[in-house]
């Protein structure tokens, strides 16, 4: 028989978290209760109809976003799926424009022309929510690829914000966040037999809440309980992360996404999490328990994190953690003030920009196109 | 690549053309890449990419496996990145399933993210039948593609035209289908000039000028309104419009033409039903209303499933039908 390189390995007692400066860490902890309260007040918002559209909330899977790409350089490309606030927030978003681009208004990271599932931040690196359930997958192999061009072909970085002309390239690993219901995606078979061929440094994170919309994954894929087989079909190494705990998480994360950086080779994560809330803002959840739900709860990562600061690290005290809270509590009811007060785009100039460049006079349908305004985060 | 003894003497085929322009694009940036279904060691199943491996590399001309979401997706990635991504698919058909990758991210990725986010890839498509092939190796998809806004798409029928638009669709910013029409892939040569050149996105080209009648086709289609203007035995005059490039639209040199001539027939190979015809005669009518003399008249493929090779010239826009439907507009 022969031997299964890409299996999981058993966990090492190696602790990388252990030597992160506390400063690190309570800066997890902000950005999870950053996320936490952004989106408690993005619920609110949508049940007063300020945001349109859809609105798929992170509520529990916080330590999945921070903790995966706390592991990162801040110039590794990501790609993710709808549920995106999170990331877009932990890549450096402004809660500003995150808010405002959800309420559609002209000062969003889009200009309000993306909303809740499109976020972009180029110059972080962070290059898109998506809408389609696994299509973003073949994006992120393309970044790879990219990223393997620049350090194998070009030697040199290819012309991107924040990057000086002529600047030798790096290693980077691209990552392209899933959720387990893109596990039956054909793009994703697709994607993830590009990276396992070509060997590149593409992590595929599937943040496994365990379902797909309303349907658990035992009831949408194969051998739910041993995912890393689907990645073993494509060569690529696998692990099971728990994505309960954001050390654990760490701590089995960064050295995999080192070792794709050092191989420049893809990996797999089935990264275990939890949503709290619905698929989305309307959703009855008659595909789970209350007991379930609360049985995540009590082992919420947000907690678990701030008891591990006070009682064990002592770098936190409770009077620093309300003080956290309140500071937070302020910077997201400021988004919403943000967001509330931005114009909304102005029709005259906005519905037909930024379709195609180069508009050119009597051609249609792009006669009516004009450019728009500069982006604010281009 | 140095131009065979064959070019040399007797001049390029579109294919030759292409793989010109993409030889020139591929010495003059490196972040052009290509990829698809054996363009590399086999050179493109009609070999369009021939030789570019041996000189560019596998890490330039890229052998895919037959997965064109995976092929297209990561072609946005990459272009995403900065690259300048060229990706073949082999057949029109083919585009079926990267059809999510092209309108639901490459279209749209500039808007969404009012213009952080952009696409610079050309997707090359063999299009269109008259090879004796079936369907989905013989449609005429451009109209849908036309109707997505935030793809422009383009289908040249001559070595001159295909070189320069290919030129210019790598080197633009936005994604470009563009469409390589097959049933003129090899069927004659033309001298064009060796050194680089751009033809701009977006304009037609009069074929032959008149003065009576304007004929609109784009694609392999232009020959077949060529040889229906040899058998016309009228004495009319014809204006022969290629439109060269299916969207953006050469709204001005359509109506200019159309206001001369006041009779209008459009030819193309796609069904009749919400064809780019249907979009043609409307632009037509809205500007050149008081202009026309007759009805515009449109020459189509069938609304049918493009059939099998035996049935296939009955379903093509022929010499014939062209003829009928110019002496038809000539006497109304």
């Amino acid at each position: 028989m022969s031997p299964t390189p890409t299996r999981s390995r058993p966990a090492s007692n190696v602790r990388p978290s252990a030597d992160l400066p506390d400063a690190t860490l309570v800066g997890w902890l902000r950005m999870m209760t950053l996320i936490r309260e952004f989106e408690n007040r993005s619920a609110q918002a949508y049940q007063q109809a300020k945001i349109g559209g859809f609105c798929h909330l992170y509520t529990g899977q916080e330590a999945v976003a921070v903790g995966t790409l706390g592991a990162l350089e801040p110039d590794d490309p990501v790609v993710h799926a709808y549920r995106d606030h999170g990331h877009a927030l932990a890549r450096g978003m402004d809660p500003k424009h995150c808010m405002a681009e959800m309420f559609g208004k002209i000062t969003g990271c889009a200009k309000g022309k993306g909303g809740s599932m499109h976020m972009f931040d180029k110059p972080h690196w962070f290059f898109g929510g998506h809408g389609i359930v696994g299509a973003q997958t073949p994006l992120g192999v393309g970044l790879a690829f990219a990223a393997k061009y620049e350090l194998e072909v070009l030697g040199t970085a290819l012309s991107n914000p924040g990057v000086d002309p002529g600047a030798p390239a790096k290693k980077k690993v691209a990552l392209a966040f899933l959720g387990d219901g893109a596990l039956n995606q054909g793009a994703l078979h697709e994607a993830m037999n590009l990276a396992g061929l070509w060997s590149l440094p593409c992590i595929f994170i599937v943040e496994n809440n365990g379902y797909s919309m309303g349907t658990s994954i035992h009831r949408g894929t194969t051998m739910a309980d041993d995912l890393l087989k689907k990645a073993d079909a494509y060569g690529i190494r696998g692990e099971v992360i728990d994505g309960l705990d954001i050390l654990r998480l760490y701590d089995a994360f960064k050295p995999l996404a080192d070792w794709c950086r050092a191989e420049q080779k893809p990996a797999f994560v089935d990264l275990k999490t939890y949503r709290y809330l619905g698929h989305s803002m309307s959703d009855p959840q008659k595909y789970r328990t209350k007991d379930e739900v609360d049985r995540y709860k009590s082992m919420d990562s947000i907690e678990r994190l701030a008891k591990h600061l006070m009682e064990e690290r002592r770098c936190l005290t409770p009077a620093a953690l309300d003080e956290m809270h309140a500071e937070l509590h302020r910077i997201v009811m400021e988004a919403l003030e943000f967001a509330e007060s931005s114009p909304s785009p102005d029709p005259a100039t906005e519905l037909y920009s930024d379709v195609l460049v180069n508009p050119m006079p009597g051609m249609s349908p792009i006669r009516e196109y004009v450019h728009g305004e500069k982006n604010p985060l281009l | 690549m140095p131009r065979s003894e064959m070019m040399i003497e007797k001049g390029l085929t579109l294919v030759d053309a292409i793989n010109e322009a993409l030889y020139q694009e591929m010495e003059r940036d490196d972040r052009v890449v290509i990829l698809g279904e054996d363009v590399g060691l086999n050179g493109g199943v009609f070999r369009v990419t021939d030789g570019l491996q041996k000189r560019f590399g596998p890490d330039r001309v890229v052998d895919t496996p037959l997965a064109e979401s995976g092929i297209m997706g990561t072609a946005i990635g990459l272009a995403m990145a900065g690259m300048r991504p060229v990706p073949e698919i082999q057949f029109e058909g083919f585009l079926g399933p990267a059809f999510d990758q092209l309108v639901n991210h490459a279209a749209r990725y500039r808007t969404r993210s009012r213009g952080a986010i952009t696409v610079p890839m050309t997707v090359r498509v063999p299009v269109g039948g008259g090879i004796h092939a079936p369907e989905l190796h013989s449609d005429s998809p451009e109209a849908i593609y036309a109707h997505q806004p935030g793809l422009k798409v383009v289908m040249p029928s001559t070595p001159y035209d295909a070189k320069g638009l290919l030129t210019s669709a790598i080197r633009d910013p936005d994604p470009v289908i563009f469409f390589e029409p097959k049933r003129v892939y090899r069927s004659f040569r033309e001298h064009i000039p060796e050194e680089e050149y751009t033809i701009p996105i977006g304009q037609a080209k009069v074929v032959s000028e008149g003065s009576d009648i304007t004929m609109i086709s784009w694609g392999a289609t232009v020959f077949q309104c060529l040889e229906a203007l040899d058998q016309l035995p009228e004495d009319v005059s014809v204006e022969l419009i290629d439109l060269r490039t299916i969207d953006p639209i050469d709204e001005d040199a359509i109506c200019q033409s159309a206001e001369k001539t006041g009779r209008v027939v459009i030819v193309h190979e796609a069904p009749k039903t919400c064809g780019l015809g249907a979009e043609l005669a409307t632009i037509i009518q809205e500007r050149c209303f008081l202009h026309l003399e007759a009805p515009v008249q449109r020459v189509c493929g069938f609304d049918t499933v493009m059939p099998y090779y035996k049935l296939e010239l009955e379903y093509l826009p022929d010499a014939a039908r062209i003829v009928e439907a110019l002496q038809q507009v000539a006497a109304y």
